[in-house]
């Protein structure tokens, strides 16, 4: 079942003394999201990943276009009772204390008053914020309060949870917390939209991922098949004091760490290169083909729109390869 | 999301609001400096032969009306900002809330807390005529209603700061419900001038006579304090201008807020 769609969904903001001028935030989206899928919305700060996570919290409205969740309009009031959100960098109220503020967003999530203490408790149990539940907010490290903000937007055990960058700010620890419970919750089926500029993230742990720049989907894949995705190149890694000569002129890019060499070749020089390591009585470690990294997919989107797109008229629909109808499932582009 | 749980929401933003605005520092040295001034007004009193009750009454009621006012002013323009800039919001609208019922439960929240201000404030007055006159007299149930006229007042301010904070930064929000406060103040006079002003001027003075909020109708400080009572129709009549007044600037503040994107 689809959990999330989004037709067409624009914004573009009016700036200027006159607002006059038009700043376009996000260019028409269409992506299509299946339940229990962990997507990854990729795009460097200013791409428009924000901008279409609040369309979709209904707390901007989009200049044209809609979305649908669970099969349901933005504006139906079950929606929401349905989806948890985490805003990027959170803050809460100050004078509340861990305990207090997962109370009062159960309250208003409807979560019954009759085992909402107990609810809670496990949500505080479960980001590691027993010890510190009754104190006061403002007394709170920045991650700590990124923990408190996964516990509010999972309280009510939505279908759907949106992270919007989770992992900004957090220690390699905090980072590490975030994604485990981001695994957990694709063991529990729910589907996981979050936003990141942390690539190695989005790799771990997601299913697919869209790149979005300059409020333009520029692509959607599927992890799997993005990195499965061989360039020509092979990759011998070997015990050698040295490169041998004979690999140089094979035409191979080689480094030497100890006694290890890692050198990186044409595919259709593999027989030759193993002929060279057996007639050198070089022991090799392992030969894999160099497979394209979600860095490089990532690259590859960030190329720059021709033409004066960035402020202006939104005239103009998406320019690229259009992730449009093919984005439903596996490669977009 | 039934219309029965709206009531439940709006109530539980209301007590959250509460919550927080009681448990700021700020406030209490607001409420310190309030009950300062009534205590100072029993030494203003005490120099002022046979007029100490007048004395400690229209200071001690002013000083609950001016630090009301500053409360209200100080907390209801940052309630919607403050939650925009942290976005708290964000993880309140987010939830089955309706942008009114989150509007209309700070509304409670602010009013509530006031209400409680102004409370400790006036027992502070009220122990301030105990010591002056070492009784308790008649006339001081006018002061209780002088003091209920200022809490009717800060409804409609309360209003005001929400309203203006629903589309306006903090800083002007604030200007501008104190200039609000400051013209209301005077709106009898405003209305006595657009009486004897004719033709164009006349209609334009007339029109934000009756646009500003009426603060003169409802402060009966001076009158209170001459040991004066208060007309029953007044109190009814106020309770209905301050009631009506903040439900029409609440309802400006929702249609606002339920268009406005929270960037």
């Amino acid at each position: 079942m689809v959990a999330i769609e989004i037709l067409d969904l624009e914004k573009s903001y009016q700036v200027g003394f006159w607002r006059k001028r038009a700043k376009v935030a996000l260019r028409p989206l269409r992506l299509t999201i299946e339940e229990g899928e962990v997507f990854g919305f990729l795009g460097p700060n200013g791409a428009g990943k924000t901008t279409t996570l609040k369309l979709l919290m209904g707390l901007v409205f989009p200049t044209a276009g809609t979305a649908r969740i669970l099969g349901r309009a933005l504006d139906d009031p079950q929606v929401k009772s349905q989806i948890g959100f985490l805003p990027e960098q959170p803050y809460f109220y100050d004078h509340l204390t861990a305990r207090e503020l997962l109370n009062y967003y159960g309250q208003l999530s409807g979560v019954p008053a009759k085992g909402r203490a107990a609810r809670v408790e496990q949500m505080l149990d479960r980001v590691g914020l027993s010890d510190s539940a009754g104190v006061q907010l403002r007394k709170f490290s920045k991650g700590m309060l990124q923990r408190v903000g996964l516990a509010q937007a999972i309280l009510h055990d939505p279908k759907l949870v949106f992270l919007d960058e989770p992992m900004s700010g957090l220690d390699p620890m905090g980072r590490r917390e975030v994604r485990d419970m981001i695994q957990q919750l694709r063991h529990e089926g729910k589907t996981v939209f979050f936003s990141t500029h942390i690539l190695s993230d989005a790799e771990a742990l997601c299913d697919r991922v869209g790149v979005i720049h300059q409020g333009e989907l520029r692509g959607v894949g599927a992890i799997a098949e993005l990195t499965s995705q061989t360039q020509g190149r092979i990759e011998i890694i070997f015990y050698a004091p040295r490169v041998p000569a004979a690999l140089t002129q094979l035409g191979a890019e080689a480094r030497v760490s100890g006694n290890i060499v890692n050198a990186v070749l044409p595919e259709k020089q593999q027989d030759a290169a193993l002929e060279v390591l057996r007639h050198e009585r070089l022991k090799l470690i392992s030969l894999t083909p160099v497979r394209r990294s979600l860095e490089e997919y990532y690259i590859q989107n960030m190329r720059p729109i021709e033409g004066p797109k960035e402020e202006g008229p939104k005239e103009e629909g998406p320019k690229e390869e259009g992730p449009k109808e093919e984005n439903r499932k596996g490669v977009g582009v | 999301m039934n219309s029965s749980r709206t009531d439940a929401r709006i109530g539980f933003i209301a007590f959250n609001t509460f919550r927080e605005a009681v448990r700021d520092r700020v406030l209490y040295n607001l409420i310190a400096f309030a009950l300062l001034l009534s205590g100072s007004a029993i030494l203003v009193g005490e120099i002022s032969i046979d007029i100490e009750r007048l004395v400690v009454v229209n200071l001690g009621l002013t000083a609950v009306s001016i630090f009301g006012v500053v409360i209200a002013i100080f907390i209801g323009i940052g309630l919607v900002s403050k939650e925009m800039d942290k976005r708290t919001l964000y993880t309140v609208l987010s939830r089955p809330v309706r942008r009114w019922e989150f509007i209309v439960g700070k509304f409670f929240g602010l009013t509530g807390t006031l209400i409680v201000n102004t409370l400790f404030m006036a027992i502070g007055v009220l122990l301030a005529l105990l010591y002056t006159a070492h009784r308790f007299e008649k006339m001081d149930v006018w002061v209780m209603v002088a003091v209920y006229f200022i809490v009717l007042q800060f409804l409609i301010v309360c209003a005001l700061a929400l309203f203006f904070s629903s589309f306006s930064t903090p800083l002007m929000s604030a200007v501008f419900t104190f200039a609000l406060f400051i013209i209301g103040s005077l709106a009898e006079d405003l209305r006595g001038f657009a009486r004897i002003t004719h033709g164009a001027g006349g209609v334009l003075a007339t029109a934000i006579a009756y646009l500003v909020p009426n603060f003169s109708a409802l402060n009966v400080i001076s009158q209170v304090a001459h040991g004066d009572s208060v007309p029953g129709r007044l109190i009814l009549y106020n309770t209905l201008y301050a009631l009506l007044y903040s439900t029409m600037v609440i309802s400006g503040a929702v249609l606002i807020f339920q268009r406005r994107n929270l960037k």
